[in-house]
């Protein structure tokens, strides 16, 4: 057992655990966040992105202890006082969600994209968002929506 | 106020707080249905007028991302007149909800949205007729809209109106038949774009899919599985698993499992069981020799079901050319992405489990034999859940966490693994098709004789104008489990049929867009297979010369009283022999559309699903075990497949609304393998599509 500290969605954890657990299953286990999901445990779907310290990683693979004194930002943490991030409300208004369980992990990711490509080509797009599954298979809408979260509209930050 | 999606638990809270006026038990209800789905009988099984103004619908449909709720409430709203801000959705609950059968076979459009709309149409009526004794008028000088009825400057809301007594009394008698609805030129709600009513707790990561419900005290489950298929269990030791501090372990049988506080605990404790097991197991087919495998059992399990018309043999005979092929379907996975999920709970001889299935009512059925308690104690509640396409209609496990749970003592979560999703969920079945057709000497189909092996019957009749036809289909021993996939058989008998179309549209020389169209009597078919050819540029096109290595195909099919049609580009690695798709433009209708957003996501996710068999998903297996049974090496689609993609939709609204969440799947690998031949002169005869080298 080993005392992990770090910071979730701005507020300061601590969690007494194995240290490899896996940090998924910490956060989905130990401190309620189910926004994050479990598609695959090997790194191929993106569905439990979250981000640590600004970088998305595979929540999956990535052991709590890795996680020791850093900042992570879960799809739960990304609203503020009720209103959307623009990217979630570019989601919603493109209607780029259908079962939803890859949703999370996708927004993340464009989060992510949004911040290295503020406006990213297709293949930008394509490449940056390659290593998230949707098996509704809604690229369309979804590539859609990071364009629109893309756009400027003065109403960001 | 954003649009409220009513979660179950914030459901019962209000019924708890008395809001709800209709007070009667609907679970009772619930338990009368039939295998089919029987509905609901009474208005009160079905509709709930609330004090607030709140009308909240209850259907035994599950949502799994297709629409279902948002459909059904747009149902409601429209036949009572009624903001759909009001409607809120109760769906896939057998304590709640009234059976509508399982959600399969395009069915919640053309069976339980008219149920919906009929019971919403009958309680308008109930509250017209009260409106019209408060005021004292006759009811046709009435007016409904907004959610309440209008004389002049005076108005009744509904939940004002559902108070009175002679209501209550309506509520709980049969529904009157021949409820007329509203017609779809008069729509005001239905058959406008409306964006999904429980997206925004999916964006925000606030709902709780089957596989994040929590319960307290609740325990993490895994079972082991065998090494491979057909293995029996020797034996097992529990007692190291049952020496770590928390662990609950269990044999049944050979049902082995464990559970403990946490997941990561329950996969130590699994290890140790797991180190302990011995196993015997028996051989099994490999994929190498499946399809000689399919051939050498074929009906052994049952007799084949045929058609005839004409005579086959006398077409033959009559045919001025005869071509033959054999076609060869891999097994797909669903691999929906949220894997099998459960909790169970045990309350005074009473089970309740939450779960992800398309159908509650047969899962509860389960349940109650596994553990030998009536269905009246079971119930089985499904939470929007994370995908199934046709591959979660079973119970597997639910049963584990009902298993655990009553062991434990305590409520169990049983989340499978993807590697346990690949190889123990069941399977899309792999077809071997033989087909074998004759032209005259106008170039017309004389005769038609088609066999599908094991993968099943669904549009295994050739939609065009054949004198002589005859389809069979010969059950087949699987190596695999297999069960329903998106449309069933109808994608491998497409592919088949619809590639086979194109060698004979080059036997007689002709454009197969023209070939198509010479064979169709059908116009809702020719209708799509024109929009689709049309904004594809297919006749242009067709005729330009293409670059090297690329070239154009099209197909087109009909299932489930929906028509498509497909045209697409390819292009084709010259090293390699890989083809990718780079243009897609598929044409669709379903009757009149109830909610064209919805459907524009439906096809387009149906297309890039499509893709995934069309080019590279094929399970492989040896000696018992899949070998690609993970994302790394089954290579479903993803981004960089997305090809340029437009989607055509006609209106029909002078037709039935039809379910379209399969059909769009039909036309997509025959229309790759077609274009896929254009580019390299190769026919394709498998799916997924390979390419020699060359």
């Amino acid at each position: 057992m080993a005392s992990i500290r770090f910071t979730v969605n701005g507020i300061a954890s601590n969690v007494d655990t194995e240290p490899e657990r896996p940090l998924l299953e910490v956060l989905r286990e130990d401190l309620g966040l189910t926004g994050t999901k479990y598609g695959c445990g090997e790194g191929q779907c993106g569905a439990c992105t979250v981000l640590l310290d600004g970088q998305p990683v595979f929540s999956c693979l990535t052991p709590v202890q890795a996680a020791q004194g850093r900042q992570i930002v879960t799809i739960e943490g990304l609203a503020r006082d009720g209103a959307l991030h623009p990217v979630q409300q570019a989601f919603l208004d493109e209607g780029a969600v259908q079962c939803g369980y890859c949703t999370p992990g996708m927004i993340l990711q464009t989060v992510a994209l949004l911040q290295a490509h503020p406006r990213p080509t297709g293949a930008q797009i394509a490449d940056g968002l390659n290593g998230n599954l949707c098996r509704c298979a809604d690229y369309q809408r979804i590539q859609a929506a990071v364009r629109r979260a893309a756009e400027p509209t003065g109403k960001r930050g | 106020m954003p649009t409220r999606s009513l979660s179950r638990r914030d459901f019962f809270e209000m019924a708890g707080a008395g809001l709800l006026i209709v007070a009667a038990d609907p679970a009772a209800e619930a338990q009368r249905g039939g295998r089919g789905g029987a509905g609901s009988g009474t208005l009160e099984a079905r509709l709930h007028i609330g004090e607030d103004g709140f009308i909240t619908i209850l259907s035994g449909k599950i949502e799994e991302g297709q629409g279902a709720l948002t459909e059904l409430a747009m149902a409601a709203a429209e036949e009572l007149r009624a903001p759909l801000e009001r409607i809120q959705m109760v769906m896939g609950d057998t304590g709640r909800t009234p059976n509508d059968g399982g959600t399969a076979g395009s069915g919640t459009t053309p069976r339980t949205v008219p149920q919906v709309r009929r019971a919403a149409a009958a309680a308008r009526g109930l509250l017209l007729g009260a409106a019209a004794r408060q005021f004292g008028v006759d009811a046709a000088s009435l007016e409904v809209r907004g959610g309440a009825v209008r004389y002049a400057d005076r108005m009744y809301g509904y939940a004002d109106l559902a108070r009175s007594p002679e209501l209550a009394a309506a509520y709980q008698s049969a529904l009157p038949e021949g409820t007329a609805v509203t017609a779809a030129k008069d729509w005001q709600v239905l058959g406008k774009p409306q964006r999904r009513l429980d997206t925004r707790d999916l964006v925000t990561g606030a709902h709780r899919f089957p596989s994040d419900i929590v319960r307290p005290g609740m325990l993490y489950g895994r079972v082991l599985r065998p090494p491979s298929y057909g293995a029996t269990l020797d034996s097992v030791d529990l007692a190291p698993a049952r020496k770590m501090p928390g662990v609950t372990a269990v044999r049944d049988g050979s049902f082995v499992a464990c559970a403990a506080p946490t997941a990561f605990a329950a996969r130590k404790a699994l290890e140790a069981i797991s180190a302990t097991a011995r196993w015997k197991t028996v051989e099994q087919p490999s994929s190498d020799i499946l399809f000689e495998f399919l051939l050498q059992h074929a009906s052994q399990p049952g007799r084949p079901q045929a058609q005839d018309r004409g005579s086959v043999e006398k077409g033959m005979a009559a045919a001025r050319r005869r071509l033959k092929a054999t076609y060869r379907v891999a097994y797909a996975q669903h691999a929906p992405m949220e894997p099998r999920a459960a909790v169970a709970e045990w309350q005074d001889g009473r089970l309740t489990v939450w779960t992800g299935t398309s159908n509650a009512g047969s899962v509860r059925q389960s349940l109650a034999e596994a553990c030998g308690v009536p269905a009246e104690r079971v119930r089985v509640i499904v939470p929007h859940f994370g995908g199934g396409f046709g591959g979660k209609h079973t119970a597997e496990a639910a049963l584990e966490a009902a298993r655990l749970a009553r062991e434990a003592g305590r409520p169990v979560a049983v989340h499978w693994t993807r590697a346990e999703e690949f190889m123990w969920a069941y399977f899309r079945p792999a077809a071997l098709i033989e087909v074998e057709a004759g032209l005259d000497a106008d170039n017309a189909i004389s005769a038609w004789d088609f066999t599908n092996y094991d993968s099943g019957a669904s549009a295994i009749d050739p939609p065009y104008r054949i004198p002589n036809a005859r389809t069979r289909f010969v059950p087949s021993v699987s190596p695999l489990r297999t069960g329903s996939y998106r449309v069933l058989a109808a994608t491998a008998n497409n592919f088949a049929r619809e590639a086979f179309t194109d060698e004979l549209a080059e036997a007689a020389g002709q454009d197969p867009l023209e070939f198509r169209l010479s064979h169709l009597d059908n116009g809702r078919i020719r209708n799509v297979l024109e929009a689709a050819a049309e904004r594809f540029g297919w006749r242009e096109r067709h005729n330009r010369k293409r670059p090297s290595g690329t070239g154009i195909g099209l197909a087109c099919g009909t299932e489930k009283n929906s028509v498509v049609a497909a045209c697409c580009e390819v292009q084709v690695d010259p090293k390699t022999g890989t083809p990718r798709v780079i243009d897609f433009v598929q044409a669709f209708e379903c009757g009149a559309i109830l909610n064209p957003a919805n459907l524009r996501s439906q096809v387009e996710g149906a297309i890039m699903m499509g893709l995934g068999p069309a080019l590279r998903e094929e399970i492989l297996f040896k000696d018992g075990r899949l070998t690609n049974a993970d994302f790394a090496s089954y290579a479903v689609p993803r981004f960089r497949d997305l090809p340029k993609l437009d989607v055509v939709l006609l209106d029909r609204q002078d037709l039935e609304p039809a379910g379209a969440g399969e059909t769009p799947i039909i036309a997509i690998a025959p229309a790759v393998a077609n274009a896929v031949f254009d580019a390299t002169g190769q026919r394709v005869y498998a799916m997924p599509i390979r390419v020699a080298r060359r």
